[in-house]
């Protein structure tokens, strides 16, 4: 579903992505971890296509498309979704028709009908539902005065109405007490299928205690420095990231 | 510049829409403005001796008065003598129904999107159109004098109603007001009268459509609602004008008066001529609105939507001098490409326990300038009046400005004033995640814009509501509810 190949990127002068080597398969959850400043923030925003950042070197392959090439609104058409760490605020937009909004310009992009009013209010009931959230925070405007819990939750909800083909998460338990984290877990995990592949960017661990990957990377200094299963995590977990230095030598010696 | 600035200046740049010209034998005269002038244009409508005698006092007042410099707004000075007075579609003195309108007008007022058919209109508002310097057409009618309703071209008004022209004329907007208050007191052509009998709601909108058509030519109209005695009405005012390279005059002056326990409602979508890209042509739209809350719990509500004009000054104001009155002032101006705005309000408390709202919310882009400019006064004898502003600006690009300019003066220690103001840009990060989530620029642009408004839309009578956000060129229409 996603190649990335030797991605390289930089913002003005410093570059923060370098050489990426990445390969998700339809149905897998890869963790990408690592300590602040690692570049994880900017793979994902990258993947997305935010403008700030020059790819200087690199192909990325989405669902067999140069990904690069492709607008923002169209990577999102074509079923990119990127949950954020700091979800935007819109005034005097509600919730629901931003939704709804949404929804209509990527069927719009497919040449899909329209949603109905009617299908649309059964899913927004079914997946506020699966996420714990009340239906009055529909009415209330995109993001404005939520609590960083509900912001975060707003960011699931809307991955599970847009139901995109690759879900990258940035950053999602920043911010989210125990019970939040587990029900937004919840509702991830509710979102997992053969067709879907999830990135779950991370700086900690306990994340992945309830959405359990299927792979765990190591990012440091812009390259993936080390792969392998959850195991990964736990090992982190225990060890902290410094004893990464030590890899990051290795591999930039190799 | 990224793209997305790149498709901001586009949004900036949006094409006017109602720019086409009608091709219509006119009856105007000479460019020029003198006493004859004037005696004219009171000729030509027929007007009693007293009227004749206002309009003199008025242009010879005028004489005396220098254009007003305060605002903050930047124009070539204009040649009064330059100007057309009057300019009226040449058609049958006196027309007995819709048939015997030239069909070139009709087709006009279709064209914007104003079908003056009364079956084709929307069923529950009546419209005056003005062309030019005439009313061309007032739609339902009879079922509004059923009301006992009047709802007429202001020049009809003076022939059938003329104890109630004269005693309204001017009581608000003194023909000594202002400058260009004065200038239309002079020469002022046509608009529309309302009069809201005691204890009536009005049953249906009442709207006039304005539409300067003539080359060279100033539309000076004139519009004086007045809602006796527990009545109430909710007007509408719409304004157009094809595209011209000079830039023309609009100078209008607009009246109301509610008496006890009266409301008027009156709102605006005004989306004349902006000029073009580069600044060169474009209506100059210096206009005095005002209302009187003559009445003890009496209510006034300006809502206006500013899209149009190279400039726009104009201050909506309120006069509250019955006890418990209310006064609200609900505006979004948007200022594009080279377009100035200075708009604002007055409220002025008098009475007891009165109480004023203003929202304000400016959009810049290109290199507009939008300036919000609002006094609110508490008089000595305001016990307990009450006031909230609040004026928010939107930046779109980095070339445009917003400025704010309140004035507050408080002369009774139990009045309670607060303002609170904000600017803002459009994010590239908002832009971003809207984009994100699969919405094209513009569409995003667009909702971010429309979103800040949302407070002004929210009370537009509904299909003013549907009309500025297509103006501002935006599907929000059927939007989930």
């Amino acid at each position: 579903m996603l190649e990335i190949k030797n991605l390289h990127a930089r913002s003005e002068d410093t570059e923060i992505l370098k050489g990426i080597n990445l390969s998700v398969a339809a149905g897998e959850v890869h963790a990408i971890m690592g300590p602040n400043g690692s570049g994880k923030s900017t793979l994902a925003h990258v993947l997305a296509g935010r403008e700030d950042y020059e790819i200087t070197e690199g192909e990325v392959t989405y669902d067999g498309k140069d990904l690069l090439d492709m607008e923002i609104e169209e990577r999102a058409a074509e079923g990119v979704f990127l949950a954020y760490q700091y979800p935007v605020e819109i005034s005097g937009v509600s919730n629901k028709y931003f939704l709804k909004a949404a929804i209509n310009s990527i069927r719009k992009h497919n040449e899909q009908p329209l949603i109905s009013r009617g299908d649309f209010v059964a899913m927004l009931k079914e997946k506020l539902a699966l996420l714990g959230m009340d239906k009055s925070m529909m009415d209330r405007s995109v993001n404005e005065g939520f609590s960083g819990g509900e912001k975060k939750r707003n960011e699931i909800l809307q991955m599970a109405m847009l139901e995109p083909k690759l879900a990258i998460l940035d950053e999602t338990d920043s911010g989210l007490d125990i019970d939040a984290l587990k029900i937004v877990s919840e509702g991830v995990n509710a979102l997992r299928s053969p067709e879907r592949a999830i990135v779950v960017v991370t700086h900690y661990q306990r994340l992945l205690d309830y959405i359990v990957p299927d792979k765990v990377h190591v990012l440091a200094g812009g390259k993936i420095v080390r792969s392998g299963d959850k195991s990964l995590a736990l090992e982190l977990e225990d060890k902290g990231y410094s004893f990464l230095n030590e890899g990051t030598e290795a591999v930039a010696a190799s | 510049m990224s793209s997305e600035n790149a498709l901001l200046e586009e949004y900036a740049q949006r094409e006017y829409e109602h720019g086409f010209i009608t091709d219509i034998e006119a009856d105007s005269i000479p460019a020029g403005l003198s006493e004859d002038v004037v005696r004219l244009i009171s000729q030509k409508k027929n007007e009693p001796e007293w009227l004749l005698e206002w309009r003199l006092k008025a242009y010879r007042h005028w004489l005396t008065l220098e254009e007003p410099n305060w605002h903050n707004v930047k124009f070539p000075p204009i040649d009064y003598q330059a100007s057309v007075y009057y300019s009226a579609p040449k058609q049958k003195p006196k027309l007995n129904s819709l048939d015997e309108v030239d069909p070139v007008l009709l087709e006009t007022y279709e064209k914007l999107g104003i079908p003056l058919e009364e079956q084709k209109v929307l069923a529950n508002v009546a419209v005056d159109a003005v062309f030019d310097s005439v009313s061309i057409v007032t739609t339902f009618r009879e079922t509004l004098e059923k009301h006992g309703v009047i709802f007429c071209p202001f020049s009809e008004a003076v022939q059938r109603f003329p104890e109630l022209v004269q005693k309204y004329l001017g009581s608000v907007v003194p023909y000594s007001d202002n400058f260009y208050a004065s200038l239309n007191s002079a020469v002022f052509s046509d608009g529309s009268f309302c009069y809201i009998p005691k204890g009536v709601r009005c049953p249906m909108e009442l709207s006039t459509y304005f539409r300067i058509n003539a080359q060279n030519t100033g539309q000076f109209e004139r519009t004086l609602i007045i809602a006796e005695e527990g009545s109430y009405v909710s007007y509408l005012e719409g304004c157009t004008a094809p595209k011209r390279d000079e830039n023309q005059l609009h100078a209008a002056v607009v009246e109301l008066v509610a008496m006890d326990d009266a409301q008027i409602k009156y709102s605006t979508v005004q989306n004349w001529y902006p000029g073009d890209a580069e600044g060169k042509g474009g209506i100059y739209n210096f206009v005095t609105k005002r209302g009187a809350c003559r009445g003890e719990n009496s209510k006034i509500s300006w809502t206006q939507v500013e899209t149009g004009s190279a400039i726009t000054w104009k201050y909506p104001s309120v006069i509250l001098q019955g006890d418990n009155s209310v006064g609200e002032f609900y505006s979004v101006a948007v200022t594009a490409n080279h377009q100035q705005a200075d708009t604002g309000t007055k409220m002025i408390h008098i009475g007891k326990n009165t109480k004023s709202t203003i929202i304000s919310k400016g959009i810049s882009a290109g290199v507009g300038q939008n300036s919000y400019r609002g006094e609110v006064k508490i008089m000595k004898g305001a016990t307990n009046a009450r006031n909230f502003s609040q004026c928010d600006s939107l930046l779109i690009g980095d070339r445009c400005g917003a400025h704010t300019f309140p004035y507050i003066e408080v002369r009774n220690t139990t009045g309670k004033v607060e303002h609170e103001a904000s600017t803002s840009k459009v994010g590239e990060d908002q832009i971003y995640y809207l984009r994100q989530r699969g919405l094209p620029t513009e569409d995003a642009v667009n909702m971010i814009v429309n979103g800040f408004c949302k407070e002004v839309y929210d009370v537009l009578p509904m299909e003013f509501a549907v009309e500025a956000r297509k103006l501002l060129n935006v599907s929000l229409e059927g939007s989930v509810g």
